[in-house]
């Protein structure tokens, strides 16, 4: 059975939704992992959660990243095993540099709650790796800076490894302009490092993984996790 | 300068005759909070009294403790509350939302319950103004900051704009907890030596006498109060959340209490005077952010993110070593005491001596002059004759769509997290949002109401249809109700015109619940609501709670099919009295509200949960403001699709009305008759609703059908939906954006 560690951060809020959606959904083995520990107890799966971590007071995700847990995420990381990070664990990626580029405030200001529609751009990837590229993920976000930046060159970097998996689209999978919630760079949604075992997203994949809250398209990441690390 | 303390001369006898001297200022400090509206309720407690209390489920009874807990079934039980923070955020929009949805959170938490939704209900004046718009923005996002950060979904509720609150807005904030039955905490110190701790954040001047400011009129000085509005940090309410629910599990303590209102003074004599026994804490403990903090300032302070703790002896190390967990500092203060003394001191010495009941029960309770307003001769009439019917009804309705208190209010409720804890299955924008109990069957239905023109109208029938309603909406969604939490929102209540209005409000809202026997948890009462024109309206909010037992069961609000059939239950009267449409297209509040039979409404009730029960429905919508035409139009709002709807069969609605006159077009298009819904249903199923609804005695008429992409109604109204929807969607944000 997979192994999955969903670390708890003071001011995590979606650890819980994470661990419910990866035990009592999708069947995995899930622990929590608390900040200060310093072992994620070899597992195969590391989950960064949403949240407001040391509530963002300094910057989105800029404390979290000093946390003794970290160096291990790091590690697990180093060896090409799995990292999801996903809403403020992202942005915990991003800070702890195991992902490039930065978030700014949302394009208008406003927290944006509500659903919206991904675009699967890359699927060479373990976590869509049993997608077909194209494919369109109906995945609630949630957050008040997610509007990813990063300068010229990664983004070329991004774009010619291929590492952008998601990007905000309307239903049919247009990126224009006016299906980009947030104002990201190239409608980015979602990137991977450079080994690809590391991805960073805004839009919550656990939030949608039973009919009864309006989408089950997330289960589709979790079920490629679980294909590919078979 | 004890006037000043707004404390009369009769109720300084009376601290006098309790402390056997006279008061020092620290204690006619301490005196003048505890007795102030905001915590002993002087005004209005003879009148609350009158609140149907009792019900079968009822674990924790109004008044007895931080809110009140029904039981649900299957060992679970819900508590949850209603409270106001309606004067800091006129003075201090953000902080002052934000800080109410902090308090009203830390009212669950302390008695054990995990926060799993919250709510509100927010009243504003005109949005075309500027600063307006500004109370808004600030009032909108200050909820989101709290709320998102702490990560307790913001379900929406309701919000309202008129003139009557322009400078003086509305800000009530729900929250609702579950618990198990066998965890609940109680606010109460118990068991003499037993060790008082004070946890979370440190003490400073912020908010300082803020249960006072929140007992007077606003006035154009008022901004000078601003050091009496807190400032909050969801931060480090969450890890008091977090450590605090963690703690009640390790049986080591025996109370708990937050400080809210009135900080450290109300929670240390609270729980003494719920536990029968005397309290000591030594303020030299108490943990300070400023410096040179007196005595006087320290027990009136409101810092936020605070609780008081009373632990079990010898189990201090255990309590320290899990605050310690959560980066949060426990210190003790002080302990429970033999006798029933609240004594602080400071260095050891004696700086307030005070009975602890009769400051916590003992206040001064008036029974105020009322008097009915004379505004209500004139504004009750209205002669229907001389109100011509509009041309263009399609006009009137794009009209309604656009009025920002009928409109759709995702501009307010995309900025809340509508979805953390993945439990949100009816989102902001149903007739009652719906959570889902992981690993149960159940679901919880809220829904928070008033429609304050009916209630400035005629008081007593506008309490009653909050509270009617409010259930209906938690009935639209199959959910039964169970009981109510208000925030009673008024003026100055020395005025008697003020308290007749409050007096029918309430006594209105106690025959509804009655009737559909939903008894009041508790809540909280705001007076004092007026700017320097005047009164705000009458505005008793209701939160109501239901339970739905199989959550395969619930309803929505939307049509989503084309053929289904639609029905109009309940019966539609020439009733244009506090409509919108009036107030819209003819410029006019006036009128008597529509008149609500309570029969008729338990019987509609009734239909909806049997139809519900068989799932004879496919979607169920309650008609309020903006009547039949708006109701049709939301139908048809489907979020995940928009559909239209074909209503061709209006001539079968027929009125049964004493005075033999014809049912008048405006008033069957939009008038807001009570106790009607428009249900949605398959057509195998046709015959079925149609004998439960004769069974029920509720009219049931048919009148179209879930049809195309247009809104057609009748011969008046045929407009795209999705042209109607950009109207709905837009009159917010685009107001906003101006």
């Amino acid at each position: 059975m997979l192994k999955a560690s969903v670390v708890v951060f003071p001011g995590s809020n979606c650890d819980t939704d994470c661990y419910h959606a990866l035990k009592d959904v999708m069947g995995m083995d899930v622990s929590y992992v608390w900040h200060k520990e310093r072992e994620l107890a070899g597992c195969d799966l590391v989950v960064i959660p949403g949240g407001f971590s040391y509530g963002d007071y300094l910057r989105t995700g800029a404390v979290a990243r000093f946390s003794p847990v970290m160096e291990s995420v790091r590690k697990h990381a180093a060896q090409g095993r799995p990292v999801i990070g996903i809403c403020n664990g992202f942005q915990i990626l991003l800070e702890a540099g195991l992902l490039p580029g930065a978030m700014l405030r949302n394009r208008g200001m406003n927290f944006v709650c509500k659903h919206v529609w991904l675009r699967v751009d890359d699927t060479n990837n373990l976590f869509t790796g049993s997608l077909d590229e194209g494919s369109l993920l109906n995945i609630p976000i949630a957050h008040g800076e997610g509007n990813y930046y990063c300068d010229a060159d990664t983004l070329k970097r991004l774009q010619n490894e291929s590492r952008i998996v998601f990007r905000y689209s309307s239903e049919e999978g247009s990126t224009l302009e006016e299906f980009n919630p947030n104002g990201s760079v190239e409608n980015i949604a979602g990137i991977l490092n450079e080994q690809r075992n590391v991805l960073g997203m805004m839009p919550h994949p656990e939030r949608a993984t039973e009919d009864l809250l309006g989408s089950r398209d997330g289960r589709r990441i979790w079920e490629s996790i679980l294909a590919q690390t078979r | 300068m004890i006037a000043a303390h707004g404390i009369t001369d009769a109720e300084y006898k009376k601290i006098v005759q309790i402390l056997g001297r006279d008061p020092n200022f620290t204690e006619l400090g301490i005196f003048s909070v505890m007795w102030s509206e905001h915590c002993s309720y002087k005004n209005s407690k003879p009148v609350l009294k009158t609140f149907p209390t009792e019900g079968p489920n009822l674990l924790v009874r109004a008044g007895e403790e931080n809110a009140g807990i029904v039981d649900i079934g299957d060992g679970l039980a819900v508590c949850f509350k209603i409270e106001s923070h309606n004067h800091p955020s006129a003075i201090e929009p953000f902080q002052g939302a934000a800080t109410g949805v902090g308090g009203i959170l830390r009212d669950i938490f302390t008695m054990g319950a995990r926060p799993v939704l919250l709510m509100n209900s927010l009243r504003f004046g005109n949005l075309d103004t500027p600063n307006v718009k500004r109370l808004l923005r600030g009032v909108v996002s200050g909820i989101a900051h709290y709320g998102n950060c702490i990560g307790v979904p913001t379900l929406g509720g309701e919000v309202y704009f008129d003139e009557s609150y322009e400078g003086n807005p509305l800000v009530n904030a729900m929250a609702l907890g579950i618990i198990k039955t066998d965890e609940i905490v109680k606010g109460k110190a118990s068991g003499i030596g037993n060790p008082v701790y004070y946890v979370g954040a440190a003490t400073g001047r912020d908010g300082l006498g803020g249960a006072a400011f929140a007992s007077k009129e606003l006035s154009e000085e008022s901004h000078e109060d601003r050091p009496a509005v807190q400032v909050g940090d969801p931060f480090m309410e969450k890890l008091l959340l977090e450590a605090c629910l963690e703690l009640i599990k390790t049986d080591a303590i025996v109370g708990m209490q937050d400080m809210g209102a009135a900080g450290l003074t109300c929670s240390t004599c609270e729980t003494a005077a719920r536990g029968s026994t005397g309290i000591e804490i030594e303020l030299d403990k108490v943990p300070i952010r400023e410096t040179g903090m007196t005595p006087y300032e320290i027990m009136l302070s409101e810092s936020q993110e605070r609780m008081l703790i009373i632990v079990k002896k010898g189990r201090e190390k255990e309590v320290e070593t899990l605050f310690d967990k959560w980066d949060l500092h426990a210190v003790q203060i002080g302990e429970v005491r033999d006798g029933h003394m609240m004594t602080v001191r400071k260095g050891g010495e004696i700086i307030a001596e005070i009975p602890a009941k009769a400051l916590a029960d003992d206040g001064p309770i008036y029974v105020r002059e009322e008097r009915r307003p004379s505004y209500l001769d004139d504004a009750q009439k209205l002669d229907l004759e001389s109100i011509s019917e509009p041309a263009d009804f399609n006009k009137i309705l794009k009209q309604l769509l656009d009025q920002p208190t009928i409109a759709s209010k995702a501009w307010i409720y995309r900025q809340y997290d509508h979805m953390v804890r993945t439990d949100t299955v009816f989102y902001p924008g149903h007739d009652a949002s719906l959570i889902r109990i992981k690993g149960t069957n159940k679901a919880i239905a809220v829904s928070t109401d008033c429609n304050s023109l009916y209630c400035y109208l005629d008081p007593f029938e506008g309490g009653k249809i909050a509270v009617a309603e409010a259930a209906r909406n938690v009935v639209a969604s199959g959910a039964r109700p169970l009981a109510i939490t208000n925030c009673l929102n008024f003026g100055n209540p020395m005025k008697p015109e003020i308290f007749w209005q409050f007096h029918q409000a309430v006594n209105g809202m106690i025959a509804a619940c009655n009737a559909l026997g939903t008894p009041v948890t508790g809540g909280n009462v705001s007076l004092y609501n007026e700017n320097p024109r005047g009164a705000i309206f009458p505005t008793p909010t209701v939160g109501m709670v239901g339970v739905l037992d199989d959550i395969e069961k619930r309803v929505s609000s939307f049509f989503s099919k084309e053929g289904d059939i639609i029905f109009l239950a309940g019966e539609t009267f020439n009733e244009l009295g506090a409509s919108q449409y009036l107030a819209a297209a003819h410029g006019l509040k006036k009128g008597l509200p529509p008149r609500l039979d309570l029969d008729k409404e338990t019987a509609l009730h009734d239909f909806i949960l049997a139809a519900a029960d068989r799932r004879l429905m496919k979607s169920c919508h309650d008609l309020s403001e903006g009547g039949l035409a708006i109701a049709l139009a939301e139908g048809c709002f489907n979020p995940v699709k928009s559909i239209g709807a074909v209503i061709d069969q209006l001539d079968l609605v027929t009125p049964r009305m004493s005075d033999s006159k014809s049912l008048r077009s405006d008033a069957l298009y939009f008038g807001e008759s009570q106790s009607r819904a428009i249900v949605s249903v398959n057509p195998d199923r046709k015959e079925e609703i149609l004998k439960l609804a004769k069974e029920k005695k509720v009219p049931l008429y048919q009148i179209g059908r879930v049809w195309g992409s247009e809104l057609v109604i009748g011969t008046k109204i045929n407009l795209r939906v999705d042209e109607a929807k950009e109207i709905y969607d837009n009159a917010i944000p685009r107001r906003m954006a101006l």
